[in-house]
């Protein structure tokens, strides 16, 4: 393989590795957030909640940020289509970062106001949680774009309906992460509720991988003849039975990393069908953005590889370093 | 409306108020670094104390740094598509850099400092407190590097109307890259450390934890000095070096509107860009030229050598440079007075040096945000000088009207959030520190 086309594959596959670590971990801390009303009824039931994500969201969010800024570096075309294109939707989606990260510090402090705190958590969960498979779904079935790489449709384009079935598919992976992982946390009365909601939840991401999968048969059924997506399918359907199979025996660790990686099966069925595409044309396959005609040039690309060789490593020991000094159940009490 | 202007007014909202945040986060977290070295080396309980109460402080600060941040992170690809296609080699790379590199390690260590006290040993501890401190330090760093680049592009050539990285080293250590970051840093434990001195002042004027307050003041009145008088020089070899690689910009922040041998440092004035002029001046001969090129002869250059629609605004840059420069000059003067009261041992007992220490602690935060608008505002009409214009940065497919939706959003959030943030700000300092944290 040539150098350029090497290196270009190689930030396909670290952004991957971004998006999938993100989906992961703030995975986790996102679905929490929107089950937070089915998982906590009064103030000290929330802050056990709160407790069992506050030392990690901060560190998971930077999955994103990070993502977000590779993405620019490597592949400046895509992050310019996709963040001008979907503007009103990243919007929102930003109003709701932004919500999200200081409502656990606000509800915390400002009592008088915890109803609002709580309500802009959950809603701040939410939204991203729905909106990022939307999003995703768009690049993947493809948008109308323009000679110039710009996007050419409006907001209503990205309510197709494949989008919005990938958006359902990826808020109930995330509610996975978050069940499993409350469970994991927690003890008494949340944990019970959390056990109960899982098999709610567990069924509702069958029915969203279904419904996806029906989708994907409609809308692009030339992806489903790479073998590759069989494989990474087996191991989603292998991962989701064994997550319940572990919950029921109450081996929570094990059943929160399955969620895991049945949310990184996803993400391989995604990155295997789409690649070397950034995001896909409707209509002439020669307009979209590839990792070959989106990337920066050779040396951004080369110097960005060393730092993200040696860089993301570190950042992934360090990160494993502080989830085990923080394992094991939350406190109850302040 | 123009949908540039509208996108560059909510990029400075964005930028604007995400300032806040960052400087305050560089001095606290050199200041816990002191305290927790010194719980470390005396085994004192006190300095935990105050040290926690910092970290505590410190979580509601970043919070909203990095609400404000990610913010910031993806406003070139929504409202800057053009300058993002233009610049991702070179741009994007400190940002993805800063991510990997720097704010991985400010996050996860801070989560860890505000809840693992009790989970990990001592030494560790500590040495998590020194990474926050490094991973801002170094955070701040990169975010330095790309904005620097577009002050004073180097190491790029430009190829296919793209700019493409050449030499990454050159790129980095652009010609303001170092000059910037140690003003950038010396302005944030400015704001940091006065912050923290007018908080220790107003516990001792209230005389509530008085021996708490001592140590916070000694320890956050030093750093201030130190930085209040580095940053005097720091700033001067800040002008020096944007009059030597951004004249244009130099000749606004003076309102110099002709070259001139022997130039005048203006001290006060009214600049009219329509008319080329500027009243009621008051100005020192021959200062300028000084200054840049240590000769009272050399020669300056005014806006007029330059192309009209290549020129900066001069009022707002004008405007801006001076009031940055009066507060700058302000805390010096505090700082020497400072260190007078601290070795007389006055500091902790004369009530109007601790009124004017309290008075103080927006005044950083004005500094900062007016060097910036200088910085910025000043190297227009260009977003990467001389390379790039900013009216042909912007992004193409945005309608005027969502920009100016976003705009009211953002503007209506930050508002609140600021009144919240200052509310709980103040509620957490009413309770004081000792108080029961919360978590793990």
């Amino acid at each position: 393989m040539e150098t350029m086309a090497f290196l270009q594959t190689s930030w396909f596959v670290i952004i991957g590795i971004l998006l999938t670590g993100y989906a992961i971990l703030d995975g986790f801390d996102l679905g929490t957030g929107a089950l937070l009303p089915f998982l906590a009824r009064d103030d000290d039931e929330k802050l056990m909640v709160f407790n069992s994500i506050w030392p990690f969201w901060d560190g998971n969010e930077v999955w994103l940020i990070t993502g977000g800024a590779v993405l620019f570096a490597a592949f400046p075309h895509a992050y310019a289509t996709v963040f001008s294109g979907f503007y009103l939707a990243f919007m929102f989606i930003l109003f709701a970062l932004i919500f999200r990260a200081v409502s656990i510090e606000f509800w915390y402090y400002d009592e008088k106001r915890r109803g609002l705190w709580s309500a802009a958590f959950v809603v701040g969960s939410l939204l991203p949680s729905l909106l990022f498979g939307v999003a995703l779904g768009n690049v993947i079935v493809g948008i109308p774009l323009a000679e110039s790489m710009e996007f050419t449709g409006n907001f209503f384009t990205l309510l197709r309906p494949y989008p919005l079935a990938l958006g359902l598919l990826g808020l109930s992976a995330i509610l996975m992460q978050g069940v499993t992982f409350i469970t994991m946390k927690t003890d008494g009365a949340v944990q019970k509720r959390a056990r109960e909601l899982f098999g709610k939840i567990w069924a509702i991401f069958a029915a969203a991988l279904a419904l996806s999968f029906i989708a994907t048969i409609i809308y692009m059924p030339e992806s489903l003849a790479s073998p590759y997506v069989w494989i990474s399918a087996t191991v989603v359907i292998a991962a989701w039975l064994l997550c319940r199979r572990f919950a029921s025996t109450g081996k929570m660790g094990a059943s929160f990393a399955m969620s895991s990686l049945s949310f990184a099966g996803l993400w391989g069925i995604v990155g295997v069908t789409h690649f070397p595409n950034l995001v896909k044309a409707t209509g002439d396959a020669a307009l979209s953005i590839t990792i070959y005609n989106a990337s920066s040039g050779e040396k951004t690309l080369t110097v960005m590889l060393w730092i993200a060789l040696i860089g993301m490593p570190i950042v992934i020991l360090y990160t494993a370093f502080v989830y085990r000094v923080f394992r094991g159940k939350v406190m109850t009490a302040k | 409306m123009d949908v540039v202007l509208l996108s560059r007014i909510q990029f400075a909202v964005a930028a604007g108020f995400h300032f806040i945040f960052p400087p305050l986060t560089f001095g606290i977290t050199l200041v816990i670094l002191v305290l927790e070295t010194l719980y470390l080396k005396s085994d004192q309980e006190i300095f935990k104390t105050i040290s926690s109460f910092l970290i505590k402080i410190l979580g509601l600060i970043f919070v909203l740094g990095v609400a404000t941040g990610i913010v910031l992170e993806f406003s070139f690809g929504t409202n800057w598509s053009q300058y993002s296609r233009f610049v991702g080699d070179i741009f994007g790379a400190p940002l993805a850099a800063e991510g990997i590199l720097a704010f991985f390690l400010e996050s996860v260590f801070l989560g860890l400092l505000l809840f693992g006290r009790n989970r990990v040993s001592r030494k560790f501890y500590w040495f998590s407190a020194f990474l926050v401190f490094f991973g801002a330090l170094l955070s701040g760093f990169w975010i330095i590097i790309a904005n620097s680049w577009m002050q004073t592009p180097a190491g790029y050539a430009i190829e296919g109307g793209r700019a493409v990285l050449t030499d990454f080293y050159a790129a980095v250590f652009n010609p303001s890259t170092v000059i910037r970051f140690l003003h950038t840093m010396l302005a944030g434990w400015i704001t940091g450390s006065l912050f923290l001195a007018g908080l220790a002042a107003w516990y001792l004027l209230n005389r509530r934890h008085e021996a708490i307050s001592k140590i916070l003041m000694k320890i956050s009145l030093t750093i201030f000095i130190f930085s209040a008088l580095a940053q005097f020089v720091s700033g001067h070899s800040s002008s020096v070096q944007v009059a030597k690689t951004q004249p244009e910009k130099m000749a606004a922040f003076e309102a110099l509107w002709n070259t001139m041998e022997g130039a005048p440092l203006s001290l006060f004035g009214i600049p009219i860009e329509s008319e080329q002029k500027t009243y009621l001046e008051v100005s020192v001969p021959k200062l300028l030229s000084l200054l840049i090129y240590s000769d009272p002869d050399a020669r300056v250059l005014g806006l007029n050598e330059f192309k009209p629609d290549e020129r900066p605004p001069v009022f707002l840059p004008y405007l801006s440079y001076h009031v940055m420069i009066a507060l700058g000059a302000l805390f010096a003067l505090l700082a020497a007075v400072g260190a007078v009261m601290l070795v007389r041992g006055t500091a902790y007992t004369a009530r109007w040096f601790l009124v004017a220490l309290i008075a103080a602690i927006p005044l950083p935060h004005l500094a900062n945000q007016f060097g910036w608008i200088a910085a910025e505002v000043g190297r227009q009409p260009w977003v990467v000088y001389r390379v790039l214009k900013t009216a042909d940065a912007v992004s193409v497919v945005v309608p005027a009207w969502q920009v100016l939706f976003s705009l009211i959003m953002f503007s209506l959030i930050y508002m609140l959030l600021f009144v919240v943030f200052i509310m709980i700000l103040l509620k957490i300092v009413k309770k004081g520190p000792g108080a029961t944290s919360e978590g793990y």
